[in-house]
């Protein structure tokens, strides 16, 4: 499958918390779809290939909407974050096995001006697959909502690595400088200093306020299809050069794991580096999934671009910003751009690999990864190219 | 039985008393808290499954727990993501390590969170938080423990002390 299927399509909404984006859930994802396609030079009829992100819209109705009158796969990966990445995956399989040709997926929510992200989280803890063990052994100790959950992880992490706040610190930092850079992120012109990171209230220990991803409105949008037909369309193509997404074991309860460290993404990521042909050290860049810091820490060890356990001095000195060895989220991720569900990080991946990220392009940059992280640990991965 | 018209009354999220995770709680609601343990390869499992992991064997049974355990890691919640939980905080979360091998999502109860560490040997307590729960919480729990416990309309969790 490598490099035969490509990212043709890139297209976000605006992002914002405060009024609000005085849009439906629907209407906010097709505007982010439209975009998408008007991008890759597609007409709305011609998709006939729709993901819709879990729970969050059908592909029948999505299909009705843009007029898409030969849909012919539909399917939605139930990876919670990891689900955007992942169906890149899915939708490479589509388009090159001929299943469909142009397949479009959207994402996006008003995670802040609708019910709040928090509380939306907590109905579809019901709907993931380990929704029933959450509400009979996690919910009545008051283990609700997902920053809990990982901060169990991360809590760990730091006892048998050393791991600091500082260290998680630094990833804060390294996305709000990014966002510094994006005029479209929610935290452009809100600069961050370790001070006020480490003053930020304690939310659930390790994590702080900063610690936590962004509740916001927005949505973003990609449409995939062959190589081939990549060729004839609007813009340069971003292919998919390996790809791949995994569970924990167990995936549906994380407290038991005998390895607490290791997600989808550890088995994931070697598969997605070995299909394209490169290793972790050939990315110029990496769009981590950043529901929380750790997870980034957690997943910078997990796909192999440190060991595990070196992942808190990763993220120091500059290493996972822009000009230094590693730059993470670009675009200032969902802890600082906008919580747009993963989708985000594969719209900035394109971006960068277009060469069209202005003032935090990434020099040169031809080969970029780009990671999903959701429910209790699943993990995509996709290593992109130019 | 719980049922769900109950548990709303209470506000707090308690456990849906079906199948083995309701068989789970009617343990701790005798005062033992048990796991299931496969009958063929002797493996003890937590969250209940209705199938060895490990062997596929269908033969388990219910073993008591020798209710003693290490902190394996915790979270300090302190803000609360949840209106039923928001008088509690801040609250300790806690994986317990049970001597048996496996792990249970538990809390803390009655330890100031910073006296709280990985490591720290618990033991087992029960705290009733059923239908009839009045809003009581810890004190309730401690008579729970006893023959208070047996009360088959009430739904206990296991929670755990420093020990």
């Amino acid at each position: 499958m490598k490099d035969k299927a490509c990212i043709v399509g890139v297209g976000a909404t605006g992002f914002c918390r405060g009024e609000g984006s005085g849009k439906s859930l629907h209407g906010l994802q097709l505007e982010a779809a439209l975009t998408a396609l008007a991008d890759a030079g597609l007409r709305a009829g011609q998709v006939d290939g729709i993901m819709p992100f879990p729970n969050l819209g059908t592909a029948e109705g999505f299909a009705a909407s843009l007029g898409c009158e030969n849909l012919r796969f539909a399917t939605t990966v139930n990876m919670g974050g990891a689900a955007p990445v992942a169906s890149l995956g899915v939708a490479a399989a589509a388009v090159t096995s001929g299943l469909a040709d142009y397949v479009l997926m959207p994402a996006g929510w008003n995670g802040y001006s609708g019910s709040r992200a928090g509380a939306i989280v907590q109905e579809m803890t019901a709907s993931i697959p380990g929704g029933a063990i959450a509400r009979d052994f996690y919910l009545p100790h008051g283990l609700v909502a997902p920053p809990q959950w990982y901060a169990l992880i991360a809590r760990r992490h730091m006892h048998e690595y050393g791991t600091t706040a500082e260290q998680l610190g630094a990833v804060a930092l390294a996305m709000r400088k990014h966002a510094q850079l994006n005029p479209a992120a929610v935290m452009h012109d809100k600069s961050m200093t370790m001070e006020q990171y480490l003053a930020s209230p304690m939310i659930t220990d390790p994590y702080r306020l900063f610690d936590c991803c962004l509740e916001t409105d927005g949505a973003a949008a990609c449409v995939v299809t062959t190589t081939e037909r990549a060729r004839d369309l609007a813009r340069p193509p971003v292919y998919i050069s390996g790809v791949a997404s995994a569970q924990p074991y167990p995936a549906d309860e994380i407290t038991g794991r005998e390895d607490i460290f290791r997600t989808g993404l550890t088995v994931a990521a070697p598969r997605a580096f070995e299909m394209a042909g490169v290793e972790p050290a050939d990315a110029d860049f990496a769009q981590v999934y950043d529901c929380f810091t750790f997870e980034v820490v957690q997943q910078l060890e997990e796909a192999g671009f440190c060991t595990r356990g070196e992942g808190g001095a990763f993220v120091e000195g500059g290493r996972i910003e822009l000009g230094g060895e590693l730059p993470v989220n670009t675009h200032g991720g969902l802890l600082s751009e906008a919580h747009v569900l993963g989708m985000g990080h594969v719209v900035e991946a394109a971006r960068q690999l277009r060469g069209e990220a202005a003032g935090r392009q990434v020099a040169d940059a031809s080969l970029g990864v780009v990671t999903g992280w959701g429910d209790f640990g699943d993990g995509s991965i996709a290593v992109l190219r130019n | 039985m719980a049922d769900s018209g109950k548990k709303k009354a209470a506000g707090l999220p308690l456990p849906l008393m079906q199948g083995l995770h309701g068989e789970f709680y009617r343990h701790c609601a005798a005062g033992r808290l048990s796991f299931q343990r496969c009958s063929d390869c002797g493996r003890w499992r937590h969250v209940p499954r209705e199938i060895c992991p490990a062997c596929s064997s269908w033969n388990w049974s219910w073993e008591q727990s020798s209710g003693r355990g290490t902190v394996y890691t915790y979270t300090i919640a302190e803000r609360p993501m949840h209106p039923s939980f928001a008088e509690r905080c801040p609250y300790a979360v806690a994986v317990v390590e049970m001597e048996e091998g496996v792990r249970v999502l538990s809390q803390v109860v009655d330890c100031p969170p910073s006296e709280l560490e990985i490591g720290a040997a618990v033991t087992v307590d029960y705290l009733s938080v059923g239908p009839e729960r009045t809003g009581a919480n810890d004190r309730q729990g401690e008579e729970a423990g006893d023959a208070g416990a047996s009360d088959s309309e009430g739904i206990v969790l296991p929670v755990f002390r420093l020990a």
